[in-house]
């Protein structure tokens, strides 16, 4: 009869000859034959002009209602910020509701239902910022994410998968730009992907459409006749909170050094 | 039609809106996500690897007057280690989806590593117990089989220790040599492995280069010192209780079986044990205060653009909670109750359940301070945990479901003791 000893021994040399083929394949990643497949001649941006924007807010409610986020709740995937900067150098910002029915007051919302009113002959300049996923190229989400249920496609849009998500915050964490968030209905983590299944399809994202200023713009960087792409290639342009070394794609005209 | 508007205002509810207040300019996203739960679960790794760290004194370092507590803080330890993913549980969203990490682990995420640390470290622990208790096993599993009427229970038993001898009943002299020197090797590889476990805890915030609170390679330095405290402290403290109650049993009547049989005998042997343990805890208070003013002075040295905000926070808006709750009644008052001479349990008891304060207010203060402050760095978030809760939520995160993991592993513990038992039994080790 076989003694225990020798079984284990002869069982621990089975499991190391078994595994030697089997570290000769190797471990093929999901992202691999997603990049295979994908169209490389395709790396979508966004531009904002930031001297069109009025901080209508239509951007933000065609975005709710196109991408299905509960209408009243305090979540948006795109938002605008008003800044007011006084003549002494004290800035003042907001974005009530995310802008979602544009600003109905002249007064600056400071949060817990306060409000401060700036007197228009202190204003030293006041302007309107859109914001939305940057879907940047070194995206900290989606190196973050414990499980992968958030990833990067080909052409450079952070999505994520709501199947595959187990909601717990971390990709919300380590946005630097606060555009993450959880779904109230699904319960997993939520952004803006600059409608993937709008322009995969050939059309604009929602908030591009409904602007009527034309204050948002979306392109393809990869080619060099796009009219987005002549753009950023050949005026000043901005990103957002370079400093975090996220590569955004998302650029602004007219960016101040006080948008936050 | 009632329910049905509910469950639309039910939508409307943001996860995280309930107990976060804003005030001046913070992102329309911005909530306090990460709260009570995520409060508790570097505390609950850090009495893990803080209660493992300390057996392993007597164990690998030799360190003679820890013996009796070596083992009881071992067995705490594995209690402990039940405990330590229930927090992150209660926390997930989609908490029926936790196993992925284990499954689908993405491994550029500090978290996709928890089922490798975590498992490897059980491991470690539950072997070190076996060879620890396998005496222990063999004995009374010998004991039942020979007895002739068992009852039920004493066949459930039996069936139970039988398993846990694994099938080796070689208790002779050489064989417990060996289980000792076993035992030795995997305690010194499970220090590292604690370490890494709650380090890693630890790297998870100080890796988030989003939040300016967060990101210092300190932060799992820190969070391994302030661990080990923490779970000195804790065994301290359970280690009283338990003594306590066995002086109480003493005086009511003697069993044959207990290892000290007057209540003065155990009252010697418990100030000692304390004495030389609490001298460890104060070593590992004194590293993690260092490390933490180390942070709060390069920080404020350095003011890069966040200080601001950051300052703000720390003297202004979280003063009371750094400065008095954590500093103050947590780490310098336990500090002077330990160093007056003339030490007694009574002072023991009350410095070691503020310096267990004292810890859960630096997790606080990381977890929930670091998320005061707005990602624009020009507003704030204020945190309400939630006392009474109204929904599964408000229940889940908030101090019900706090309150309920902390006593969950005492519960454990006293269930553990009946397999292993941490004071009546006699052995070499």
């Amino acid at each position: 009869m076989i003694s225990r000893r020798d079984f284990l021994k002869n069982a621990a040399k089975g499991i190391v000859g078994l595994s030697i083929p089997l570290a000769a394949i190797e471990i093929i990643s999901p992202e691999k034959i997603f990049a295979s497949k994908g169209d490389k001649k395709v790396r979508w941006v966004f531009l904002v002009d930031t001297y069109k924007c009025v901080g209508c807010g239509l951007c933000v409610k065609a975005c709710k209602l196109e991408n299905e986020i509960p209408y009243d709740a305090n979540v948006t995937r795109t938002w605008v910020e008003r800044y007011v900067i006084r003549k002494d150098g004290k800035v003042f910002a907001d974005t009530p509701k995310g802008a979602r029915d544009g600003f109905t007051t002249d007064k600056i919302a400071l949060g817990e239902g306060k409000y401060q009113e700036i007197k228009k002959e202190d204003i030293s300049q006041a302007f309107f910022v859109p914001k939305l996923c940057n879907q940047c190229e070194n995206p900290p989400c989606v190196q973050v994410c414990p499980v992968g249920a958030t990833y990067q496609a080909p052409d450079g849009v952070v999505l994520v998968d709501r199947k595959w998500c187990i909601g717990c915050g971390y990709c919300i964490m380590a946005c630097p730009y606060g555009v993450r968030f959880f779904h109230p209905v699904y319960k997993t983590a939520e952004k803006c992907n600059f409608c993937y299944h709008r322009i995969t399809k050939g059309l604009k994202t929602a908030c591009v459409q409904a602007c009527p200023f034309g204050a948002r713009q979306i392109g393809n960087i990869k080619d060099p006749d796009d009219p987005v792409s002549k753009i950023i290639m050949t005026e000043r342009v901005g990103i957002l909170k370079e400093e975090y070394g996220t590569k955004p794609q998302v650029y602004y005209i007219g960016l101040n050094k006080e948008v936050r | 039609m009632p329910t049905m508007m509910s469950s639309l205002l039910l939508n409307l509810i943001v996860h995280g809106e309930e107990w976060t207040a804003k005030e001046l300019f913070v992102y329309p996203n911005e909530y306090i996500y990460w709260s009570i739960q995520i409060v508790m679960y570097p505390f609950m790794t850090g009495l893990v690897a803080g209660a493992f760290v300390l057996s392993s004194l007597y164990h690998v370092f030799g360190v003679k007057q820890l013996k009796e507590m070596a083992r009881f803080a071992l067995v705490f330890s594995f209690a402990l280690l039940f405990c330590a993913p229930l927090p992150i549980l209660l926390h997930l969203q989609h908490p029926l989806r936790g196993f992925h990490v284990l499954m689908t682990p993405h491994f550029t995420s500090a978290i996709a590593a928890f089922g490798i640390v975590f498992f490897s470290y059980g491991a470690i622990v539950a072997s070190e117990l076996w060879f620890l208790y396998r005496r222990h096993f063999v004995d009374v599993s010998l004991s039942l089989k020979n007895k002739p009427d068992k009852s039920l229970s004493e066949w459930i038993r039996f069936l139970i220790f039988c398993s846990l001898t694994l099938g080796v009943y070689d208790v002779s002299e050489d064989a417990l040599k060996r289980d000792e020197r076993a035992i030795k090797i995997l305690a010194g590889l499970g220090i590292p492995v604690a370490c890494f476990l709650h380090g890693y805890a630890g790297f998870i915030f100080g890796s988030v280069k989003a939040n300016a609170l967060w990101m210092t390679p300190l932060m799992p330095v820190i969070f391994i010192m302030s661990a080990i405290v923490s779970g000195i402290a804790l065994c301290i403290l359970t280690y009283i209780v338990t003594m306590e109650l066995r002086k109480l049993f003493v005086t009511r009547k003697k069993t044959p079986h207990q290892l000290y049989q007057s209540r003065e005998e155990i009252k010697s042997v418990e100030l000692n044990v304390i004495k030389m343990t609490s001298r460890y805890l104060l070593f590992f208070l004194i590293a993690a205060i260092s490390l933490e003013l180390l942070d709060l002075v390069f920080r404020g040295y350095t003011a890069v653009k966040s200080w601001d905000v950051l300052r703000s926070v720390i003297y202004g808006k979280d003063f009371t909670n750094i400065f008095i709750l954590q500093y103050g009644v947590g780490n310098l008052i336990p500090f002077l109750l330990f160093l007056t001479p003339g030490l007694t349990i009574r002072r023991v008891v009350l410095g070691v359940i503020l310096v267990l304060f004292g810890v859960f207010m630096m997790r606080w203060n990381v977890v929930i301070g670091g998320q005061a402050f707005s990602l624009t760095f020009s507003g704030y978030m204020h945190y309400h945990l939630p006392i009474i809760p109204h929904n599964l939520e408000t229940f889940k995160e908030g101090f019900a479901g706090a309150a309920s993991i902390f006593l969950l592993p005492f519960l454990l513990f006293w269930l553990m003791s009946k397999i292993f038992p941490v004071f009546s039994y006699k052995t070499e080790h």
